[in-house]
């Protein structure tokens, strides 16, 4: 298969960056959309030019590291899949590629299609754990789970923290993955204790770090790769709004006034 | 001359680490504020020290070269982690998950960590699920569990298929927060090149920000690598992409011996390889064995046609099917232990019945699974695989065979360590699958994560204090010693000399050409003529690559190609040194088979006698590396030949 | 903001009420009678009051949002997204500020004239909004104008009434579904409704 190429292309951070076109020939349908891109990198440094630098580490679609917006669709045309479990038999021969770093203010490029996506992680240090210490726990089953919610537990701390709901989101919100985080450990009787604290301090990192705000367009449940249902961010609005409440009361000591 | 003095409590092996507990010295909580620590790798290994570490007090610097620690390899584990909970109530306790670990790993594993580690295993599962790890769960509310890799009892706690995905959040959530409490400072997109000693003792690191491609100078009181496996050196394996050796590798050459770099594992069941250019191979879980039967043409001319795509596997009549692991092993048949199985693999193909257009391949026949339990049942076990499996392949394992062959999937060999996970080096510790502890010549399923995580929450944080405990009125270790000015302009050499090499090839290209050596030669079987031209070739490849290797772009920016370039530059010495270990050892056991010592019907062929012992190889410069033997004592489990007929 | 919306919502719901009232052929005196109930009853004054000021918040707050959130992406895309989403969610601006314009005619139209801010045109009373609803509907491009806005504002709210459910963390597996099919039904009704009113003095007078 033969391809064309259009791909962002910046030095680094302070480098204005732009498109820039390439031809690729001779691509198996079976490669991946990586091995694809190796084998225009395998040519670039043979013409002696720089290779198009991009995020990736498992390439079985676990690690979160790939990103890259394909074609206007953050992880490519694929449902349900990271762009490393994409393979280029969901082309068309000849067919022209864009693909484009992910674009979000608290996302700034690296290099070519790599991002910095640290802000993720701030988020989750303002509050996604349980504070238990290594020791000193109690042994596993006094601690029973209704299987539905440890289940949906699952189901939502199936995130591999991509970002590719900023990605996907007109306004550049991360609410999928904050909510994916806050509906993991509400569901759990362990994660109950610290649910109020929790959600108000992962809500206000992430609005210190300048994401947008979530007009619910939806956008991130259909491109995310994990397919993290979008109630995880009414959980989430819903435990905000409760832990405001809450925190109403600790002030005025309940709701006698 | 190193000194390989395991250091194992001297009182009976059930007491042992009760007994290290009682008399280890402990570093009072305003003395451990003054102390620094390295933890190099943010996996299950790494990510569950540093969370201990911080919230014990000490001043954590952790390191890893993606950009978020929560990516470290750890993630892609699938299938489960192992407790003695006997939760089931099947008979399961710490003996025998301990005597099971020890046969599993062909008994070349140390009796004193392996005990330990199987009486550690339940304070994982309890310390996970307090973290809010999603295990799977019955309808009652109570932990699940599943046999695994053909265990007789089901000890292995799993989360559907992403069981290290969910572990490995845990662990990085607790690192999170020591990393908001401030204990632990977080180092991301780092490549660590190299570790500085002062006076013998292990003070600190060079690390390269592959940012900005700064060279810069780190230290502290201890470092600890918990850097993962070596399996890249074959270029093909189920690793992530990025996994490498260079941290060991440095420590290797600063000192520290290097323990039965041979026994690597290779899996029965992945995705086979489809062409030139492809750069990963997919594991496909061991769960599939359960119900799938795997099998070739009986005929070779069968084999033939199937190869050119002129006959369907359907096609083929049951009578001219051969199964051969059902026939083999009649008394395990499909669930035989992962060296048996892929060898068996490797013979069939070898002898012309593969069957994938490049004739490296077996198939996993689910027909009769979806015939006697229907195929909801099928989908409900296995439905996520098939669906990887189809979007990998793009054919229906509902309807066709999967095609499998088997991958490199996980190195036993490591730096070496004691009883308290110190290495060779004094201060110098390695963790997780960076060190060849516990698993012997064979790893069984689902004994990895327990051993990263037993390492990092529970041994370490202990064994750590010993050492501290004499440091106490070391002041933080200043980066403008002169060793580390060395160190630094080590470094910063050996990047300048790669850059300037100025060769045509790839770094790619020269790792697939090792890889292909490596496969080849010191792969699933391995034989003296074959181990005698590897070195020779590596040899070779060595000088190839000194001169040959081209790297585009500068030393201060974001360059892939050097990175991948110092990684490969690595794994060919490594190379080396596992071929010298493979020939070295004349006997075959767990993943280390050699031909010439198997039995009439083809079984591996241990040599007790000579060989009850990790061998130990110490860097001597450009000089032949040395070996030395930590013989290995067993006295509470007796040797016996495995046997799975 | 999705409290602001919701007040909103409400209130269309009574004004499209008593718009409906004009359908009634009683030559405008229930209509008056409501009107005038609306224009002078102190309770409703106070509500007046609040409407204002749930506008000034929802419209505020929507553009505050809206500048923050074209903010957080200083880069845009090369290539036009094509990932899915709510229908008109994209949108709730550029309707908004069409629904908004609508407002300010309607405000002459109506309300300025009512304070006495603007004076009627002769021959209709400051207080008789029947007439000057009769007169203006008989103007085909203000007709055209009001429907226009309408089915945008059917739009705007297509997507609103769900969107305030899922920002007030209403969410239930089979509800949801139901709050989905509601936001539509409304959208349609209230669209449906307002629309119906000049059709019916367009089409059959
Ligand atoms: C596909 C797959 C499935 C598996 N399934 C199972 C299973 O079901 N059960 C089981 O028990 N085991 C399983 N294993 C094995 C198990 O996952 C690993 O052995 C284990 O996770 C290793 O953990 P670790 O913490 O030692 O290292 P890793 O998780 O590999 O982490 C290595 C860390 O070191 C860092 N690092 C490496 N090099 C450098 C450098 N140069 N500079 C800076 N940092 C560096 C990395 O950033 C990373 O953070 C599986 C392995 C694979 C490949
Ligand atoms: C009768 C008139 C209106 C009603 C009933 C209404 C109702 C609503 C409701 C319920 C929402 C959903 C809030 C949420 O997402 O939680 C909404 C969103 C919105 N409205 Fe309105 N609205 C009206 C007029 C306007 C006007 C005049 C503007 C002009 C600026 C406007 C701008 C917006 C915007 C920008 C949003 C998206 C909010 C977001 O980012 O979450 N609306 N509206
Ligand atoms: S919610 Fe989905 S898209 Fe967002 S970070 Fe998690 S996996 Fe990626
Ligand atoms: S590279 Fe790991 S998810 Fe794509």
């Amino acid at each position: 298969m033969k391809f064309t190429l259009k791909i962002w292309r910046q030095k680094n951070a302070e480098d204005k960056g732009g498109m820039v076109t390439y031809q690729v020939d001779t691509v198996s349908p079976d490669s991946s959309f990586f091995e694809m891109l190796d084998q225009l990198n395998q040519q670039l440094i043979s013409k002696g030019e720089d290779p198009v630098a991009f995020d990736h580490d498992c390439r079985e679609g676990i690690c979160g590291t790939c990103s890259l917006y394909i074609n206007g669709r953050p992880h490519g045309p694929l449902k349900g899949a990271t762009t490393c479990q994409l393979h280029m038999r969901a082309f068309r021969d000849g067919e022209t590629i864009y693909v484009e770093p992910w674009r979000c203010g608290a996302f700034p490029v690296v290099k070519d299609l790599i991002v910095d996506r640290s802000a993720l992680d701030k988020i989750i240090q303002a509050g996604g754990y349980i504070s238990v210490n290594s020791g000193g726990v109690p042994d596993a089953n006094t601690i029973p789970v209704p299987k539905p919610n440890a289940d949906s537990a699952f189901d939502a701390a199936a995130c591999i923290g991509c970002g590719a709901c900023v990605a996907a989101c007109p306004n550049a919100s991360p609410m999928l993955f904050v909510g994916a985080k806050i509906s993991h450990l509400a569901l759990l009787p362990q994660g109950r204790i610290e649910a109020e604290r929790r959600v108000r301090q992962m809500v206000a990192a992430m609005d210190s770090l300048g994401f947008g705000f979530c007009s619910n367009t939806y956008a991130c449940e259909a491109e995310c790769p994990k397919e993290i249902k979008i109630a995880n961010i009414t959980r989430l609005n819903r435990e905000f709004l409760a832990a405001k409440l809450a925190a109403e009361k600790e002030q005025t000591g309940g709701f006698a006034i | 001359m190193i000194n390989l003095n395991a250091k194992t409590p001297g009182v009976p092996l059930p007491e042992q680490w009760d007994a290290y507990k009682a008399g280890c010295k402990l570093v009072s909580p305003n003395n451990k504020r003054k102390l620094d620590i390295i933890v190099v790798g943010t996996g299950l290994a790494g990510a569950s020290a540093a969370a201990t570490l911080g919230q014990l007090g000490y001043n954590v610097k952790s390191f890893c070269y993606q950009d978020s620690p929560r990516r470290a390899h750890s993630i892609a584990a699938q299938g489960g982690i192992n407790a003695a909970k006997n939760y089931q109530n099947d008979g399961d306790n710490v003996f025998r998950l301990f005597y099971d670990t020890i046969k599993g790993g062909d008994y070349r594993s140390r009796e004193s960590n392996v005990y330990r580690l199987a009486s550690i295993s339940p304070e994982i599962i309890d310390l996970c699920v307090a973290q809010g790890v999603p295990f799977a769960r019955e309808y009652g509310g109570l932990l699940a569990n599943r046999s695994f890799g053909g265990a007789q009892v089901s000890r292995t706690f799993y989360a559907r298929g992403q069981t290290g995905q969910q572990l490995l959040i845990g662990a990085y959530s607790a690192m999170s927060r020591e990393i908001a409490a401030g204990t632990v400072k977080l180092y991301n997109r780092r490549d660590v090149l190299d570790i500085v000693l002062v006076d013998g003792k292990a003070r600190g690191i060079i690390a390269r920000n592959l940012v900005t491609g700064e060279v810069e100078r780190h230290s502290a009181h201890a470092v600890v690598l918990a850097t993962g496996g070596y399996g890249n050196v074959f270029y093909l394996s189920t690793n992530a992409m990025g996994s490498n050796v260079t941290p060991a590798w440095s420590a290797y050459k600063k000192g520290a011996a290097f323990a039965n770099p041979c026994f690597t594992q290779i899996h029965p069941t992945c995705i086979p390889v489809h062409g030139e250019f492809q750069s990963k191979l997919t594991l496909m879980s061991e769960s599939l064995r359960n119900d799938g039967r795997i099998w070739v043409p009986a005929d070779k001319s069968d084999a033939e046609l199937i190869r050119q795509k002129k006959l369907r596997p359907e096609q083929i009549h049951e009578s001219k099917r051969d199964y051969y692991l059902e026939r083999r092993y009649p008394a395990f048949g499909n669930l035989v232990p992962r060296d048996v199985a892929s060898r068996a693999a490797k013979e069939r193909c070898d002898a012309g019945f593969g069957v994938d257009s490049h004739g490296r391949a077996v198939y996993l026949d689910f027909s009769d699974a979806i015939e006697r339990l229907g195929r909801a049942e099928i989908s409900a076990r296995y439905g996520n695989l098939f669906e990887m499996y189809e979007r990998i392949v793009d054919d229906n394992p509902y309807r066709t065979p999967m095609m499998i062959y088997p991958a490199v999937h996980y190195t036993m060999g490591g730096l070496w360590v004691d009883y308290e996970l110190m290495t060779t080096v004094p201060g110098l510790y390695s963790i997780g699958e960076c060190n060849f502890s516990d698993h012997g010549a064979n790893r069984l399923g689902a004994s990895a994560l327990m051993q990263g995580l037993a390492d990092g929450y529970f041994i370490l944080p202990y064994t750590i204090s010993g050492y501290l405990s004499h440091e106490i009125n070391t002041p933080p270790i200043p980066t403008t010693l002169p060793e580390f000015h060395l160190a630094a302009r080590d470094v910063t050499d050996r990047l300048a000399r790669l850059k300037k090499s100025g060769g045509k090839e790839s770094v790619d290209h020269l790792h697939r050409k090792l890889g292909k050596v490596m496969w080849e030669y010191c792969g699933m079987s391995r034989n003296e003529q074959g181990l005698t031209k590897a070195l020779g070739e590596i040899a070779e490849l060595k000088a190839e690559f000194a001169s040959g290797v081209k790297i585009p772009g500068g030393l201060k920016e974001y360059n892939p190609e050097l990175e991948k370039a110092l990684r490969v530059e690595d794994f060919i010495e490594l190379g080396s040194l596992m071929v010298r270990d493979a020939l070295h050892r004349n006997e075959s056991c767990g993943g280390h088979f050699r031909e010439e010592y198997q039995t009439p019907d083809h079984e591996a062929l241990r040599n007790d006698d000579e060989f009850t012992y990790v061998a130990a190889w110490e860097h001597q410069g450009d000089a032949a590396p040395e070996m030395h033997r930590e013989e290995l004592h067993f006295d509470t489990v007796k040797l016996t030949q495995r046997s799975y007929k | 903001m999705a409290l602001a919306g919701v007040f909103l919502l409400v209130f269309l719901a009574v004004h499209l009420g008593i718009n409906l009232l004009l359908l009634a052929d009683d030559g405008g005196k229930a209509f008056s009678a409501a009107a005038g109930f609306m224009g002078t009853h102190p309770v409703i004054r106070i509500f007046e009051l609040a409407l204002f000021g749930g506008f000034a918040l929802h419209i505020a707050f929507g553009v505050i949002v809206s500048i923050r959130n074209r903010k957080s992406r200083p880069i845009r895309y090369q290539h036009r997204s094509l990932s899915e989403t709510s229908p008109f969610s994209k949108y709730m601006m550029h309707t908004g500020m069409i629904v908004l314009l609508f407002l300010v005619l309607h405000f002459i139209d109506f309300y300025f004239i009512k304070i006495g801010v603007v004076s009627p045109p002769p021959g209709i009373g400051r207080h008789d909004f029947y007439s000057r609803a009769v007169a203006l509907f008989s103007d085909p491009a203000y007709s055209a104008i009001y429907l226009f806005s309408f089915l945008v504002l059917g739009f705007h709210l297509n997507h609103a009434l769900q969107a305030a459910a899922q920002t007030l963390g209403l969410n239930h597996p089979r509800f949801t579904p139901l709050i989905k099919a509601a936001s539509a039904l409304y959208a349609m009704i209230i669209a449906g409704g307002f629309m119906a009113i000049p059709l019916r003095f367009t089409l059959f007078n």
